[in-house]
């Protein structure tokens, strides 16, 4: 424990030197968010700073081991960092898939050359990732998959269409799911890696209800998708035929990141900071914003449970779902109830004060959470099954 | 400190959860004493046994010869209590007692801590004044004499007032109804000339008085703290009956739930298990959720009383609410999904619905600790 308030120490006083006071101001928009990749731009000399001394620090990827470009923090470090980072309110330097997806695949799954090569990279922010999982007839029964790679010896020619790829326009590798068996429904499916230039690849973004366009449409066209990059770096992760094993391990974490678990002590209660944007609360409103407060209060306690239960593997390990369940219909909860509080101010599409409509179409972008990486019914569906061992779920 | 019970505190957890479910169980104790119309509601010979599992001295103080653990050790055997409905005098004693006594004087402490830890006494609190908890406004009136006080007032939803040797009375010594300051605790021996109680069965088949206070006069040292100032033993004394409270209904949504998910493993009907149908599948997993959820909040609250934590007031309250909306939806779902079986008497489901409701209203229901976390936060 000892040990733990000197890195405690140590944390703050790096934080202090290399964290711009920029940084430490709440998100406004997507600028002020850093994606990476090959056309990454920084929006500000303070968030290239940041990013920079993170990346250095192996701070874009805390707790991932040194040599994958991590710094190689324990759980119990990485907590203290992810309290310290909280305490002056940093911004994350880096949003990647790479890091919230496709690491934590190629941690449990990928060969010592794949982590070596694409690790570093996602750490450094050299390659902006993007998923590819559903398709226009399989949403949540994803592993109906129907985009087809044709083995050709040394390669796969992939036909076929993704949906709902987030940020496939702006993304320079995917890691998507493509049918190699089409007898074996589980067993007929590879987690392939490739390059989104390569010729044949074509995205169209979705305008949603947001009027943002966060996801796309992804079309193959005979896609000469390699089997292999180099000694020991396979184009795939796992085995050929066995990426459902992939998928599955890695919706867990996909649901884990969208339930908000992991800065549940972010999720903060709302109801004081609606009568200080509004003046007096209705009192209906008033007690609604309080009952919504101790479900939020409670679920940051839960998320701090799973985080720590998850830790030392006494969480079940069905929970993510539950997480997600409740994680995304307080979300959805909490900016409804956030329009009703703002009234017709909230409703503004365009305007300055709104800047640009922020209330409306987060309220909208909302909508998604409970849908995107398994819908709430499914997630009941899960917990149903494996968690409550109920018949025939 | 992670939020997960420890080595010790587990090895706790199997112990309590094996003695409630042997010796506190539902037909053993709950049923049997309600249906014996026992006065007291619960039996002596289990809270003896309480004490020698050292269950009563887990908030006395190590020098008081207790355990001098905390209210994550409490909660651990609330929570078996409410999973087996035991009654028991364990929250008002060794839980709201316990605490306020803690912050007594030595020779308070000496005259009724030794009985609570050989299971010989029981004790009670006296703070609500209506049907509402609403301890922010104290009108019985504590009034110099000679070198002690005379108290004059009315209590309600005293439970267990008539089983109790002491009660802890909180009365007004100056000040206005409502001022914060001004309040004073007293242990008031149950033998005390004018004090009278009036006992009724509650709807869990517990007992409650509502209690009365004629000129009952006390010397000084019945004074639990300072004079004027038990705002801060009383706080005190409710933080830890509200965790502890919120504990035990943790217990009940987990034994309702248990019970209710067995049962749509069972029944059949239209051919085919209940529990293969996704409209109860989904309503079970949704309660699953909540319940996950409320304990996750009570551990929280109870390490944060037990750390001093100034966020230890606020965590209370969402607490108490957030396990009390919890329970009340896994004792509902519980009756609706047994179907007609959980209306009769005979299944212990309804016992579940009963003991939540008061529980519920225990030191405050969802709505008084929703507001408190409305208040707490500014708004």
């Amino acid at each position: 424990m000892a040990n733990l308030e000197e890195f405690r120490a140590e944390t703050r006083a790096w934080l202090e030197a290399n964290c711009p006071p920029e940084m430490r101001e709440p998100v406004r928009d997507d600028k002020d968010v850093y994606w990476g990749g090959r056309n990454g731009s920084f929006s500000s000399e303070a968030q290239g700073a940041w990013f920079d001394a993170c990346v250095e620090k192996g701070y874009t990827v805390p707790a991932w081991p040194k040599e994958y470009g991590g710094a190689g923090l324990s759980p119990a470090e990485a907590k203290v960092l992810r309290e310290e980072m909280a305490r002056i309110n940093a911004r994350s330097p880096l949003h990647s898939f790479g890091i919230w997806m496709l690491g934590p695949a190629l941690l449990q799954f990928g060969t010592e050359g794949q982590k070596k090569h694409f690790l570093n990279q996602i750490a450094r922010g050299e390659i902006r990732w993007c998923q590819g999982y559903s398709e226009p007839g399989s949403g949540s029964d994803l592993v109906s998959l129907q985009t087809y790679g044709e083995d050709k010896g040394d390669h796969w020619v992939v036909n076929g269409q993704k949906i709902w790829t987030s940020y496939a326009d702006k993304a320079d590798w995917i890691f998507c799911l493509v049918r190699t068996d089409k007898e074996d429904k589980y067993r007929g499916i590879t987690f392939m890696l490739y390059d989104m230039t390569t010729p044949g690849v074509s995205t169209k973004p979705i305008k949603l209800i947001s009027g943002n366009s966060p996801f796309c449409e992804t079309f193959f066209d005979d896609v000469k998708v390699p089997k292999s990059y180099g000694e020991d770096i396979p184009g795939f992760v796992g085995e050929i035929n066995r990426g459902w094993d992939v998928a599955k391990y890695l919706l867990g974490h996909e649901r884990e990141m969208i339930s908000g678990a992991g800065n549940a002590d972010r999720l903060t209660t709302i109801g004081a900071a609606m009568k200080r944007h509004t003046g007096e609360l209705d009192p209906i409103l008033r007690a609604q914003l309080a009952m919504f407060d101790v479900d939020a209060l409670a679920f940051s306690a839960m998320g701090e449970k799973f985080l720590d239960e998850i830790k030392v593997g006494k969480a079940h390990p069905a929970q993510p779902n539950m997480m997600k369940y409740s994680g995304t219909e307080l979300n959805k909860r909490r900016h409804e109830l956030m329009m009703t509080a703002g009234g017709s101010r909230s409703l503004e599409w365009d305007s300055e004060v709104t800047r640009g409509g922020k209330p409306s179409r987060e309220w909208l972008r909302t909508k998604a959470n409970s849908i995107e990486g398994g819908t709430s019914e499914v997630m009941l569906n899960v917990i149903a099954k494996r968690i409550l061992d109920l018949p025939g779920a | 400190m992670p939020l997960y019970h420890n080595d010790d505190q587990a090895l706790l957890a199997d112990t309590a959860s094996q003695f409630m479910g042997e010796e506190g169980a539902i037909a053993k104790q709950l049923r049997h004493w309600r249906d014996k119309d026992c006065p007291d509601g619960f039996g002596h010979e289990l809270w003896k046994q309480f004490a020698e599992m050292g269950f009563t001295g887990i908030l006395v103080s190590e020098d008081d010869g207790g355990l001098g653990m905390g209210n994550v050790e409490a909660g651990i055997v609330l929570e078996q209590i409410g999973r087996n409905l035991t009654p028991s005098p364990f929250l008002s004693s060794a839980v709201l007692a316990a605490t306020a006594l803690g912050k007594g004087s030595a020779d308070l402490r000496g005259r009724w801590l030794p009985g609570l830890l050989s299971g010989d006494s029981v004790f009670a609190v006296a703070v609500d004044e209506g049907p509402k908890h609403n301890p922010q406004k104290i009108t019985t009136r504590a009034e110099k004499s000679g070198n002690g006080f005379r108290l004059n007032g009315a209590k309600s939803f005293v439970v267990q007032g008539a089983s109790a040797d002491m009660i802890v009375v909180a009365a007004r010594t100056s000040g206005d109804d409502s001022d914060m300051d001004g309040l004073t605790l007293f242990a008031v021996p149950k033998d005390a000339a004018g004090l009278s109680q009036d006992a009724v069965r509650l709807v869990d088949s517990s007992m409650a008085t509502h209690l009365k206070l004629d000129n009952v006069e006390l010397d000084g040292d019945a004074v639990i703290g300072e004079v004027d100032g038990g705002r801060e033993v009383l706080n005190a004394m409710l933080n830890a009956g509200r965790a502890g409270a919120a504990a035990e209904a943790v217990g009940v949504a987990g034994g309702s739930m248990d019970m209710t998910v067995d049962y749509l493993k069972q029944r059949k009907q239209f051919g085919r298990l209940i529990g293969e149908f996704q409209a109860l599948q989904h309503r079970a997993a949704h309660l699953y959720s909540e319940v996950e959820i409320a304990r996750a909040a009570v551990i929280k609250a109870q390490q944060l009383l037990d750390e001093g934590s100034e966020k230890a007031e606020l965590m209370v309250a969402v607490a108490k609410a957030k396990a009390g909306i919890a329970a009340g939806l896994a004792v509902k779902e519980g009756v609706q999904m047994h179907g007609g079986i959980g209306m009769t008497d005979e299944y212990d489901i309804g016992l579940y619905m009963k003991r939540d409701r008061a529980l519920s209203e225990f030191l405050g229901d969802a709505n008084y600790h929703a507001n408190r976390v409305a208040e707490l936060s500014g708004y």
